[in-house]
């Protein structure tokens, strides 16, 4: 598949070897390590099940699209067109364009929280998209927007919907898995290139010893 | 084989956010624990978690719960250094609170209270919301956590310098934002797999 990226949080933040995040992520690392076994367990999975790579990055696109984090949503694209299928990138921007809103939103259990009940989109592919993409891939990015924008309003009757499109138990706990690391994956991404972004401002604006300047000439934040 | 969604329709899920103990019921059929093999025993790392329903249904894909949970605990646990526990379960119940997940949030907001030892302004949080106003330090870790959560992420340069101006180091941002962050994935598979249940003692009555 792609070539060799040895940590995808890293490559998808722009944190070079040696600059302060690099070091700093180094005091997490376990959790460093253990981001990049997930992300390697989900696409590159040793017992895939039934869930194929196509799905797989596919739904990963799709989510990162949703995020409105092109360059996360272009990254696994990538390697969607590897798979071979040209035709599901334009479908793919266009459902993301028909799915993207602001989240989170979702209802609570009827109580005392139901004054916190945010209404949003119940999102649905369009038929014409369902029929390139199939069924079993529908119902996927049915899911993932529901988990990535109103996760809340989740339901046994959501699952059902799954299991209806042919997933499988283990094949929706993979599903579930994937989404749901997706949103953490993005987040970290997020918030480490805001931290490196915050500190080359400040960088600047304190005029700090050469070394700093060196380190932001070579973009290595 | 026909697989089908559980049902508890003599479950009275919680309404509200709560410090007590609850529990949790799966919405699909965890994996069977006289089934587990060593490659499960290994996603499931401690062997406790084989009675947790919640862990037990994961396990059905052992190889990303085993990274999953080894990600959860260096997070939260490796506190050698950087941003002290209490605020790492801040982060956890923000998390929690803005995405309306009712079962993380007891859990989190009950480690946040342990090591802060500040259960009322915990409860606020959950009670009023991450709009309370607590002090400057907590609210920015709880704005920074709920910016995170947002879709479109809303987390930037604002947040970091609120979190830097309560004294923050750059270390213990990155705390913040792996523990809010991780609930983004925690929160996800808590709402979308199964349903809480009251604290015990509710249930008797």
């Amino acid at each position: 598949m792609s070539t060799i990226i040895p940590d995808v949080i890293d490559h998808l933040a722009g944190i070079r070897p040696g600059s302060s995040l690099d070091r700093l992520r180094d005091q997490r690392p376990q959790a460093r390590e253990n981001a990049q076994k997930s992300y390697l367990a989900l696409f590159q999975p040793e017992f895939p099940g039934d869930v194929t790579p196509l799905d797989r990055y596919a739904v990963a696109t799709f989510v990162a699209g949703l995020h409105r984090q092109p360059h996360v949503a272009e990254f696994y694209a990538a390697d969607l067109k590897t798979l071979g299928s040209p035709e599901i990138a334009a479908t793919l921007a266009s459902e993301i364009a028909r799915g993207a809103t602001e989240g989170p939103y979702g209802r609570y259990p009827r109580g005392p929280l139901t004054i916190e009940d945010v209404e949003g989109p119940d999102y649905r592919i369009s038929e014409d998209h369902k029929d390139r993409l199939g069924v079993r891939l529908a119902a996927a990015f049915e899911h993932a927007h529901l988990l990535v924008l109103h996760p809340r309003d989740a339901s046994p009757a959501a699952l059902q919907k799954l299991l209806d499109a042919g997933w499988s138990t283990t094949d929706i706990v993979t599903l579930s898995q994937l989404v749901s690391f997706l949103s953490f994956q993005i987040r970290v991404v997020a918030g480490l290139r805001a931290l490196a972004g915050a500190s080359a401002v400040e960088t600047a604006d304190a005029k700090f010893p050469q070394i700093f300047t060196g380190v932001l000439a070579s973009g290595a934040v | 084989m026909t697989e089908t969604t559980l049902s508890h329709p003599d479950n009275r899920e919680p309404t509200a956010f709560t410090q007590d103990e609850l529990g949790w019921l799966p919405w699909l059929e965890p994996f069977p624990v006289e089934e587990l093999t060593e490659r499960h025993w290994s996603g499931l790392v401690d062997v406790s978690r084989a009675k947790s329903p919640y862990f037990l249904l994961l396990a059905r894909d052992p190889d990303v719960l085993q990274a999953r949970t080894k990600t959860d605990k260096d997070i939260f646990y490796n506190t050698s250094n950087g941003l002290p526990r209490a605020e790492r379960e801040l982060a956890a119940t923000a998390t929690s609170r803005a995405n309306g997940c009712i079962f993380c949030a007891s859990v989190h907001s009950r480690f946040a209270t342990q090591y802060s030892k500040r259960r009322a302004d915990v409860q606020r949080i959950l009670d009023e919301g991450v709009e309370t106003d607590i002090d400057r330090r907590w609210n920015a870790i709880i704005e920074a956590s709920v910016a995170l959560t947002n879709t479109p992420i809303a987390f930037d340069h604002r947040q970091v310098a609120a979190l830097r101006a309560a004294g923050l180091d750059d270390l213990e941002i990155v705390d913040v934002v792996n523990g809010a962050a991780f609930f983004n994935w925690a929160n996800r598979l808590m709402l979308s797999l199964g349903e809480p249940t009251p604290p015990a003692k509710a249930q008797l009555v």
